[in-house]
């Protein structure tokens, strides 16, 4: 569990992060996403404890993240994967983390094994890692603690489809478990993939929050008839938004059944009749985050 | 690399363990931890080589010159200068490391606790000093024994027990300061570079200054600690001088930089 009240970041008259709240819940693999500078990172790191917050806080299981005992067995943080010794080995690295957190040593092979990372891999070094290996390294060391929270930058960064997938059944079976997840990404796709529950941020601010279907899920009706013509001006008529679709058929803004009750009245004959496509994520994204991105055009122009 | 599917283990149930057990993570534990840090990395075991390279390379030259007629005290002080110029590197090291690999994101996750991170550090590098220290006395030991055996000089085993103390008080210091001033600038060249150049550009030009020549002792580091490095004693003056240097050159740094630590932001860049 995570809970983040009215959590501001101000650099000089910039609000890096303005006022943002939300919580993230166990058993949920709960989407951070926006586009580059909205303020991900700089929230991940005030929940971690890394950034001082100008006002409001951020609470990991009950407790503000430094006051945790521990809090590497607590909480698995992975911000960062290029953030690592280049010289160090990747079993090391976990080396390191266990000693520090005084998890059994046997438990890294465990965990070398679960990221996908062999024997031979482990024994080199940082420097040598793709970002991809660096990524598993990362999620290694935030599980090797046996957490019972994940919070996971870009996770995805540098993974290849076989490694997105991977990493999602990883997240679900963890989620599956009764942990809880929070992870950032501004990859629209491996997020909707990846999350079921998603936090919108856009230049500081929560812009949207709620379950991915929820969000997705798309007011309206797609009709198809023999005579689109005559359906949409009857609707039309009905004081019914409709918009005639290039690719053929209606975007109608009503309900289906409102839309089969004016077409029998019509006399048209429905091909088809159904709810609007969920809209990707990617199309919701562009659109909560168009306002900011206007407003941000507006302020650039000299006065 | 595989992509293995996971099916257990990402994490195990509440139930297994005991959330209650968990105790904070100690400081001996930490500085374990850094001192490991230190040595795990290639930069970090070949700057302790090359201290141990460089002091045996001192030790070589005073067997061959002067027929080789040192005692064994001699060739301890013969191996100070190098050893006070290389060890606060060490103490450097450990500290910039962190910023320059970018390590302080996961180091300060693990123990947010940043202070303790930072005096840790002072304790590893002491360590990492005194392991030195005692390494560099059984080389001279050593040269000694070979002069005595192979070229005739006469025995003299005179290195006493204060002056051994006194040389570990400052690699104590060396290491401190080393670790304060890499806590405050963090990064490796300024760090070094500031560490090396300061104190004595600040004697030499404090030289240069009319009446200055009777306050320097009290704030020049190099000039108070020369008794300690060279076999000599200290009188209350020279403790009095110790003290005021070492505030100045080894505490004030140190407490700056742990307090930057503890109050700055902690990123990846």
């Amino acid at each position: 569990m995570i809970t983040v009240e009215h959590l501001t970041k101000r650099y000089g008259p910039v609000a890096a992060v303005d006022d943002v709240s939300f919580t993230v819940e166990p058993g949920h693999v709960t989407g951070f996403l926006g586009p580059n500078g909205a303020g991900k990172s700089t929230t991940m790191r005030m929940i971690c404890g890394l950034t001082p917050a100008t006002s409001g806080a951020a609470r990991v299981l009950g407790k503000p993240f430094p006051a945790l005992a521990n809090p590497g067995r607590r909480v698995g943080v992975l911000l960062d994967a290029a953030a690592q010794h280049s010289g160090r080995t990747g079993r090391e690295v976990l080396t390191l983390a266990a000693l520090m957190t005084g998890v059994d040593r046997r438990r890294i092979d465990t965990t070398l094994d679960l990221v996908g990372l062999t024997d031979r891999e482990a024994a080199r070094r940082v420097g040598q890692y793709s970002l991809g290996m660096r990524q598993r390294l990362g999620i290694a060391s935030a599980l090797l603690g046996d957490p019972e929270v994940l919070i996971l930058d870009e996770p995805a960064n540098g993974l290849d489809p076989a490694g997105i997938r991977w990493m999602r059944d990883l997240l679900d079976d963890f989620a599956g478990r009764g942990g809880t997840v929070l992870l950032s990404s501004h990859l629209l796709r491996e997020m909707e993939a990846v999350a079921d529950r998603i936090v919108v941020i856009g230049r500081g601010r929560v812009v949207a929050e709620g379950h991915k279907d929820e969000l997705l899920r798309q007011a309206g009706t797609f009709a198809r008839s023999t005579d689109d013509g005559a359906l949409a001006l009857a609707l039309r008529q009905g004081g019914v938004g409709v918009e005639e679709l290039a690719t053929g058929g209606l975007a109608v803004e009503a309900e289906p059944l409102d839309v089969g009750r004016a077409a029998a009245a019509a006399g048209v004959v429905l091909a088809e009749l159904r709810a609007a496509d969920s809209r990707g994520l990617e199309d919701l994204f562009l659109e909560l985050t168009a306002d900011d991105a206007r407003a941000q055009t507006r302020m650039e122009v000299p006065a | 690399m595989t992509a293995t599917t996971p099916t257990r283990d990402t994490r195990t149930t509440r139930a297994a363990r005991a959330t209650a057990d968990l105790r904070p993570v100690s400081f001996g534990t930490l500085t374990l931890v850094e001192w490991r840090k230190q040595l795990d990395t290639r930069a970090g075991r070949w700057m302790l080589a090359v201290i141990a390279i460089v002091t045996a390379g001192v030790l070589a030259v005073m067997m061959a010159v002067n027929g080789g007629n040192h005692s064994f005290s001699a060739f301890v002080i013969g191996t100070t200068t190098p050893m006070a110029m290389l060890l606060p590197i060490v103490g450097v090291l450990a500290a910039t490391s962190e910023w320059s690999q970018r390590t302080a994101l996961v180091t300060f996750t693990l123990e947010p606790r940043r202070t303790r991170v930072g005096l840790a550090k002072v304790v590893g590098a002491i360590g990492s000093g005194l392991a030195l220290l005692v390494l560099t006395v059984g080389l001279a030991a050593l040269a000694h024994l070979l002069v005595v055996a192979f070229r005739d000089a006469d025995p003299a085993w005179d290195l006493t027990l204060h002056a051994v103390a006194l040389l570990a008080l400052t690699v104590v210091l060396f290491m401190a300061q080393g670790v304060g001033f890499g806590l405050l600038l963090r990064s490796t060249p300024a760090a070094i570079v500031t560490l090396l150049l300061v104190p004595t550009l600040f004697g030499l030009v404090g030289g240069l200054v009319p009446g200055m020549a009777e306050v320097l002792p009290w704030v020049d580091l190099g000039t108070a600690t020369e008794p300690l490095l060279f076999g000599g004693t200290l009188d209350g003056a020279g403790w009095a001088h110790l003290a005021t240097s070492a505030l100045i050159w080894v505490v004030a740094p140190l407490v700056g930089g742990l307090w930057r630590v503890a109050r700055s932001e902690i990123t990846s860049s």
